[in-house]
């Protein structure tokens, strides 16, 4: 190719001119001549930057001052970053940075945005620098691009951990409010279990048992499983195992709310049903729990009810 | 953070130390409560097989970590007999003594990684990890 | 380690300390064996409430206990397993099978002076 030729052309003039000058600087060399311009024209490149960030509709949560105070400061690290060639401040800049931007809703796609557009930013001003000297222009990019892909992953994947952790960390709050142990009367816990029940939360869930067993000194507990989604062998066995570890605790287990499928699934599995204690409906389960803990049932209806006529 | 321990094991006080240096460092690294018992545990078994079946043996624990993730790494290592059929050792159920056998189904279910190599008449090495989330 | 066993009306208490050794364990199932006989007690508690760890040998010396101790006509009741413990042995897959369990002493005393009001 023409250009090709042209840049191989001005390499062996350069050579001859220069003489013993042939080799190329080294990265080291390179990277802090960058690194100079970098800081020289700091100002308006942050302005720049800034000013893109906008246009592009990118951080809308944050103000126009909050933007410019946040590209300061990713832009000095950015350029610490070149310079020391060392990312572990730069990391932990961009875990702080999301642990602050993150609850203002801040999105990942933004976070990557403004990264590849200060890259961009700044290789343009690399690019109009040293557009008379096309050769060198070429090794300052060799130079530069590797730097700042590493650079633009560092901070990408620091934003998404931190979600990825701050995310954790909702769910399990979520758990923790939705698996209520209930106590209902002295020495009687009820444990509705609602929903899907993955690895993670059969965990949960019989450890708050246990727990909610010694602080009340349950003797019994009640488990309902009426509104389980789904029961595979794994959930089954977590179930099993609680009912084990509740009984190690010195309470008895009554399990209510179980289906003809949820039974068949527990035999396949190997559970003896026998020995388990299973009651149908959650209020058969607590007249079962009260009768085990000695105290008086008396059934709601004391009076007759008829049920060819629905009346008393 | 990067802590390591061993511990040589040939005695039953031995089990209750390593268990005890387990427990300690698992909480160090922060674990709570639960996993550092699942961890004691773990241990409890593996140096109790150590002692049982090669009489001395040594166990390692140290912190381990990936790009995304906390854990805790046990190595259990003697030079004893070695296990003749691994694969009925996993099975549950499956003894030697009349016991309950080695237990390694149990600690494989305490644990989230799990590794056996045991060559007969050469030794077995036990690796285990578990991870803080 | 030595494991105390003390009298209280018919029945004897051991207290288990944390770091029990297997050798420890063995021993107290000689002790207890040999105590229920001398003093013609009718109920045995372990108080487990120190033990951080239960691993497949204290489970079967504990059960091996229960067994010994039922032969010479009285009964064993377990205490105090803490609820990590209690979680991890399900999971280890030892349960304890056939021994009576209890949430503390106190329980545990309820359950024998119940057991031996129904008796006589």
């Amino acid at each position: 190719m023409a250009r090709g030729n042209e840049r191989q052309e001005k390499v062996s003039v350069h050579s001859i001119v220069r003489g013993a000058e042939t080799s190329p600087e080294p990265i080291g060399v390179l990277l802090r001549e960058l690194v100079a311009h970098l800081r020289e024209n700091r100002t308006q490149l942050r302005e720049e930057w800034a000013r893109r960030i906008t246009e592009a509709q990118l951080l809308t949560a944050m103000s126009k001052d909050e933007i410019f105070a946040e590209a300061t400061a990713v832009y000095d690290q950015y350029v610490e970053a070149l310079e020391t060639g060392t990312f572990e401040a730069l990391q932990a800049y961009a875990r702080s940075l999301s642990e602050r931007i993150i609850p203002r809703g801040v999105e990942t796609h933004e976070v990557v945005g403004i990264v590849l557009l200060l890259r961009d930013v700044l290789a343009r001003s690399l690019f109009a620098k040293y557009q008379a000297d096309f050769t060198k222009l070429n090794r300052i990019l060799d130079a530069y691009e590797p730097a700042a892909n590493r650079i633009a992953n560092t901070v990408a994947v620091g934003f998404v951990q931190e979600r990825e952790r701050v995310i954790r960390q909702q769910q399990e709050a979520i758990r923790e409010l939705s698996t209520p142990v209930l106590q209902v009367r002295e020495r009687l816990l009820i444990l509705p279990i609602i929903g899907v029940i993955d690895s993670q939360r059969a965990r949960q869930l019989t450890e708050q048992l246990l727990r909610g067993i010694r602080t009340n000194r349950a003797k019994v507990v009640v488990i309902d499983i009426t509104g389980v989604a789904a029961m595979d062998a794994t959930v089954a066995n977590h179930l099993v195992q609680t009912v084990e570890a509740s009984r190690l605790l010195g309470a008895t287990v009554i399990v209510t709310g179980l289906s003809p499928e949820i039974a068949q699934t527990l035999v396949t599995i190997g559970v003896d049903l026998g020995k388990m204690n299973t009651v149908g409906d959650l209020q058969g389960g607590i007249e079962q729990a009260e009768r085990l803990l000695g105290y008086k049932v008396i059934p709601i209806a004391a009076t007759t009810y008829d049920e060819s006529t629905k009346r008393v | 953070m990067n802590e390591s321990m061993r511990v040589l094991i040939a005695s039953d006080q031995d089990i209750v130390t390593a268990r005890q240096k387990g427990r300690t460092l698992a909480s160090s690294l922060g674990f709570l409560a639960t996993d550092a018992t699942l961890i004691a545990t773990a241990i409890s078994e593996l140096a109790r097989n150590i002692v049982t079946y090669a009489k001395k043996g040594e166990l390692s624990i140290r912190s381990v970590e990936t790009r995304s993730q906390q854990g805790i790494m046990i190595v259990a290592k003697d030079e004893g007999p070695g296990i003749q059929n691994i694969e009925s050792a996993l099975r549950d159920g499956y003894s030697t003594s009349g016991s309950l056998g080695l237990g390694l189904p149990g600690v494989k279910r305490l644990m989230d990684e799990f590794e056996i190599v045991s060559v007969v008449g050469v030794g077995t090495t036990v690796t285990v990890k578990k991870w803080k989330n | 380690m030595e494991v105390p066993v003390l009298k209280q009306g018919q029945f004897l208490i051991a207290t288990v300390q944390a770091a029990l050794t297997d050798e420890d364990l063995i021993q107290l199932r000689i002790a207890l064996v040999e105590r229920v006989v001398v003093a013609r007690s009718r109920g045995v508690i372990i108080d487990v409430t120190s033990m951080d760890v239960m691993d497949s040998f204290a489970s079967r010396t504990l059960r091996e206990i229960a067994q010994m101790i039922r032969l010479r006509g009285a009964a064993t009741v377990i205490v105090g397993i803490q609820p990590e413990v209690a979680f991890a042995m399900v999971q280890l897959g030892i349960t304890l099978e056939g021994v009576v369990t209890a949430l503390d002493l106190e329980e545990g005393l309820a359950y024998l002076n119940q057991a031996f009001k129904n008796d006589s």
